[in-house]
């Protein structure tokens, strides 16, 4: 993961330290503000779900924030390691990417890369995890999509990281396949990794979210614990979302 | 017609027997192309996929420059590789000029820039798919160049494919810095033009028809590889 979005601005001051923060974030693409001036604070323990209607720049939010992009303006800025180290973070994409190899294969790329030295042992054990273990030898793209998507999942957990980013990682998918993905998703968070999903699917976003981003318009929306979102949206366009309400 | 009929039966025949003076001609043919498409790729994959990944200025100008050195004339690349081997020339010393090494050389600088340009494009595309992933998984360049090279490998198949075709065909490179020596320097092509010139049609054509059924089979072999690797999906 590239590194260069640990910048300078300072960390505001907060109560409790947070995992990551964003200040002034822009992103403008053509003229265009799709990003717009974000601000927010994400904590360590807890499912993040980047909830708004398409086109709110969810996914560039992501992007951004995984460092795949260069903001405009502002800038993302993770707490380090203990050991002044980046994060680790992976990223699960809504189309799998993956390797024309084996299924085996496609984990053993990011296991080698680790340089650990049981790599068979945790293939086996990752397959295991998502069930497909008699598919080890099979060319990763014959597998259905959602079997793919499992496959790429798995391929970020390889990579053991603190930080799991998800982009609408089950759409477009059969019921079993979100059901076996957000299983994962929820082992992964109560593991210790810290989950930021981005949905649009307002029941996903009911199981999974400990806490909200509600964006619109490239701007937040709303932030605030799940349980309260759901209950009481305090922005106008955050209730009409949740009503099921066109919101453009 | 009656030069064709003639032909394919004297080819036939040729096959037929193991000429010896055919079968040495056919080998020496396939070592120097097969040895300059090696060579060719060993260039051209890496440069290829080094400008497929790399954004830098002046980067649409070497697309155009790798693309334009696809029609390199052959007799100029065999004149100059000839100046440059020649005695009085600045390589002159190596002793080179009239062997199947300086032939090598000839059709490896014709080929490199095929098979640079073509894996070039084929890199890209695949890079084009794999660059976020890359990017997410913190692949360095040369990690992201190897693994393209790997992942595309049935594609670039094709592409040195592409590169030994026109090794066995070519002709004027060749002739110039090969001399055409029997025993010694002559291929298929430089035969065929002998022969030619002798107004021996029948056993040109003879060696014309065996030069087809050689880039055929070498197709074909290629081909059943590449169908075979996309229906595992590896291609």
């Amino acid at each position: 993961m590239p590194d260069d979005q640990t910048m300078t601005p300072p960390l505001p001051d907060i109560q409790q330290a947070p995992l990551v923060a964003a200040f002034d974030l822009t992103l403008v693409i053509d003229g265009k503000r799709l990003i717009d001036q974000i601000g927010f604070t994400l904590g360590q323990q807890s499912r993040t779900i980047i909830l708004g209607p398409n086109g709110a720049g969810k996914s560039l939010l992501l992007k951004l924030m995984h460092g795949l992009i260069a903001p405009t303006d502002g800038a993302v800025r993770w707490q380090p390691q203990p050991d002044g180290g980046p994060r680790r973070q992976a990223m699960v994409f809504q189309r799998p990417v993956l390797l024309r190899r084996s299924v085996a294969a496609n984990l053993d790329f990011v296991l080698k890369r680790q340089g650990k030295a049981d790599i068979a042992d945790r293939r086996e054990a990752l397959l295991d995890r998502i069930g497909l273990s008699d598919k080890a030898g099979q060319a990763a793209r014959l597998l259905s999509v959602g079997e793919q998507q499992r496959l790429a999942l798995a391929r970020a957990l390889a990579t053991e990281p603190e930080i799991l980013f998800l982009d609408e990682a089950t759409a477009s998918l059969d019921p079993s396949s979100v059901l076996k993905i957000e299983q994962i998703v929820q082992e992964a968070s109560a593991a210790g990794v810290k989950v930021i999903f981005v949905t649009h699917d307002l029941g996903q976003a009911r199981r999974l979210a400990d806490d909200v981003l509600f964006l619109h318009r490239g701007r937040i929306g709303e932030q605030a614990p799940a349980e309260q979102f759901f209950r009481r949206p305090a922005s106008p366009d955050a209730a009409a979302f949740l009503d099921g309400k066109i919101v453009i | 017609m009656q030069n064709f009929a003639e032909s394919f039966r004297l080819a036939f025949d040729l096959l037929i027997s193991l000429d010896a003076d055919l079968l040495e001609i056919v080998g020496l043919s396939m070592q120097v192309s097969l040895a300059a498409m090696g060579f060719a790729c060993a260039i051209g994959f890496p440069l290829g996929a080094l400008v497929a990944v790399t954004r830098f200025p002046g980067r649409g100008a070497v697309i155009i420059l790798m693309n334009a050195l696809m029609g390199l004339p052959p007799v100029v690349v065999g004149l100059v590789v000839y100046l440059y081997l020649s005695r009085s020339g600045p390589l002159g010393w190596l002793g080179l000029l009239y062997s199947p090494t300086a032939m090598i050389i000839a059709q490896t600088i014709l080929i490199a820039p095929i098979v640079a340009a073509l894996s070039r494009q084929v890199l890209e595309d695949l890079h084009g798919e794999y660059d976020e992933q890359f990017r997410s998984l913190g692949l360095t360049r040369l990690q992201t160049i190897i693994t393209l090279l790997q992942d595309a490998r049935y594609s670039l198949l094709t592409v040195a494919l592409a590169g030994f075709g026109r090794a066995i065909a070519e002709v004027g490179a060749v002739i110039i810095v090969g001399g055409n020596i029997d025993h010694l320097t002559r291929v298929m092509t430089t035969a065929i033009a002998l022969e030619t010139s002798k107004g021996d049609l029948a056993l040109a054509l003879a060696l014309g028809i065996i030069l087809l059924v050689i880039a055929l089979s070498v197709n074909a072999c290629v081909m059943g590889l590449r169908m075979t690797a996309r229906r595992y999906a590896y291609a």
